[in-house]
């Protein structure tokens, strides 16, 4: 009973890597393409592992991304910035008082994240016209952090609820105002929320690009979506060099699923613990 | 009171800067000749309704409706029934379950401009896989323009979107199916149910609010795919690919008509919004299971959703809500 038990888990493991495998195909085929000569991409039949391969497309994707991957970096660390500064009171406030108008906030917040990005895109782009700021790191930022905060006011509240009030209460009998309570009680102890918020806060950002096309004109604010988008028009035969930026540019999320694994596990479990 | 207050007035005045001002500016422009030039001499004469006949009465328009109806619930059927098969596979326990399951979640994560990007190489009419595959394997005798053929596009464009979407039905799905309780199926298959039976008469059953939940959000998300369409085609050829959302940009910032594009964009928010009414009151009505059972311990803190761009990012918000009312209540 025992072993049969087992073999047929581990007849399901195999199938299960079978699906996986089929599913990170297209994955596994990028980073493939990414490390093969150029002339080795135009062969038929195609070869199936870079054996023999090239860092080409590397030092390529490096030489003419460099700077698109510098401003998806400094974008997407702005964007996270200025989403945990508006996000953490607002979401701590609408974990703990009693405010007129909480629904009403809690829904709209709901609301706008169904707002078409192409409609934002248009208006954002008169808007920010008019305050003269398209074409810079602020415009993207901005535009950006309407992708972040809305999701981070929410996945942060959603945490805040579970924490005890007597914890605050505690420090409030201490002397502690509101500002410290939270910045000493709530924030260390909702720091895997915090984290989260953070982490998808700089994915959504560094994987814009509608925001990206639509409010620069200025190639030297460019990110590396639009770096990609641009580097196929120019050389669709240049696979090699196209694929090895798409690899790099998948590294924070390759780099999400590692760490937010920890963080997300820590608190399902933690958040689990309290109810 | 006040000091309270100013915890939550940063992100009110954000809203209404950067929500409300913009929507009302889409509307307002919608209703005006806005072109390139009138951002340098700030004329846009008042048009009325004119950009709205316009826009309808443009041959495209129907395309691009017809086109977004394909896409939206072509990929919505596939992502959901692959999402679901899934989910129900990934309940029972086996070894490495986790791990596998997380990196089913990669292609999700990926910028979709990248997952476009690997997708127009495997398309690729000469060199691209697909084709060398099917003509090694001698399904087709000569390669298939997949990506520059009329009659090919939307599907080559929803099949990639496809692609993206699964890991976010899979997820949710299987966040729900974690939260039936195990004894029913103990019971059911004490009353002698087959597999099928315990899936027909246990699981779907209550895992209805969530595939609510799922679809909702999917049909809201895919409304106004961008990234993958503009990679793989740009709505071409011919705009057999082009949906409300290209087309809405392809008007702004092509055409640089404006207004026809605020246009076209106020009618896809309205689209939008009779859905996320419809899903709003879904689970409403379903918020008492759907809160209590899976999602609302799951969904808010597993990986993000983006059926297109963001999926998980409203669920958890809808997810979590209503379990965190019924605490604050309580």
């Amino acid at each position: 009973m025992a072993v049969h038990m087992r073999v047929r888990r581990a007849f399901r493991t195999v199938i299960a890597i079978m699906i996986v495998g089929v599913l990170l195909f297209p994955l596994y085929w990028m980073v493939n393409a990414s490390l093969q000569p150029s002339s080795a991409l135009l062969e038929t039949p195609p070869r199936w592992f870079p054996v023999g391969g090239t860092l080409d497309g590397y030092r390529q994707a490096l030489q003419s991304q460099g700077r698109p991957l510098i401003n998806s970096m400094v974008i997407a660390a702005g964007t996270v910035l200025l989403t945990l500064v508006l996000s953490v009171p607002a979401a701590y406030a609408l974990s703990r008082f009693r405010l007129p108008g909480a629904g009403a906030l809690l829904f709209a917040l709901l609301l706008v994240q169904m707002i078409p990005g192409i409609v934002m895109a248009n208006s954002l782009y008169a808007v920010m016209n008019q305050a003269g700021i398209l074409g810079t790191h602020a415009a993207l930022i901005l535009a950006d952090s309407t992708l972040a905060v809305p999701f981070a006011v929410l996945i942060l509240r959603a945490f805040m609820v579970t924490v005890p009030a007597e914890l605050g209460e505690a420090a409030m009998v201490d002397g502690a105002g509101q500002a410290r309570i939270l910045w000493s009680v709530i924030l260390p102890v909702s720091r895997n929320a915090v984290i989260t918020a953070g982490l998808f806060g700089f994915l959504f950002a560094w994987a814009d690009f509608l925001f990206a096309v639509t409010l620069n004109s200025d190639d030297r604010i460019m990110p590396v979506t639009v770096g990609i988008y641009r580097f196929i028009g120019a050389h669709t035969a240049n696979w090699n060099g196209v694929m090895a930026t798409g690899v790099i540019a998948s590294i924070p999320a390759a780099i999400l699923i590692i760490a937010a694994q920890r963080y997300v596990a820590a608190g399902v479990t933690g958040g689990a613990l309290k109810d | 009171m006040v000091a309270r207050i100013g915890f939550v007035a940063p992100i009110v005045v954000y809203l209404v800067l950067f929500f409300g001002y913009p929507l009302v500016s889409n509307i307002t422009m919608a209703m005006r000749e806005f072109t390139a030039a009138s951002f340098y001499t700030g004329e846009a004469p008042f048009v009325g309704f004119e950009n709205y006949a316009a826009v309808i009465g443009d041959p495209v328009f129907g395309t691009a409706l017809l086109n977004t109806a394909v896409f939206t619930i072509a990929s919505l059927a596939f992502q959901f029934a692959i999402g679901l098969g899934l989910a129900v596979f990934f309940q029972r326990y086996f070894p490495l379950n986790g791990v596998l399951r997380s990196l089913l979640l990669l292609p999700w994560l990926l910028p979709l401009v990248v997952s476009g990007t690997v997708w127009r190489w495997i398309y690729d009419q000469e060199y691209g896989v697909l084709n060398q595959v099917l003509l090694g394997a001698g399904v087709i005798d000569t390669a298939m323009p997949w990506l520059s053929s009329t009659s090919m596009a939307l599907t080559a464009v929803t099949v990639a979107n496809i692609w993206v979407g699964i890991p976010f039905n899979m997820v949710i799905l299987y966040g729900g199916l974690q939260g039936i309780p195990a004894q029913l199926y103990e019971a059911a298959a004490l009353d002698g149910a087959g597999p099928w039976k315990r899936f027909s008469a246990v699981t779907w059953p209550l895992l209805r609010p969530v595939s609510a939940v799922v679809l909702m959000l999917g049909l809201v998300y895919t409304l106004k795919v961008f990234d993958v369409i503009m990679v793989l085609t740009q709505g071409g050829p011919a705009n057999a690919t082009q949906t409300l959302t290209t087309w809405s940009y392809s008007l702004s910032f092509q055409d640089l008509d404006f207004g026809a594009g605020a246009a076209t964009g106020n009618m896809l928010i309205l689209l939008a919004l009779v859905f996320a009414v419809f899903y709003l009151r879904s689970t409403r009505q379903s918020a008492g299971a759907a809160a209590r059972e899976a999602p609302r311990r799951r969904v808010p803190r597993l990986p993000r959703g983006r059926s297109a761009t963001g999926g998980a990012r409203a669920s958890v918000a809808a997810a979590g809500e209503p379990s965190a009312t019924e605490q604050e209540r309580s």
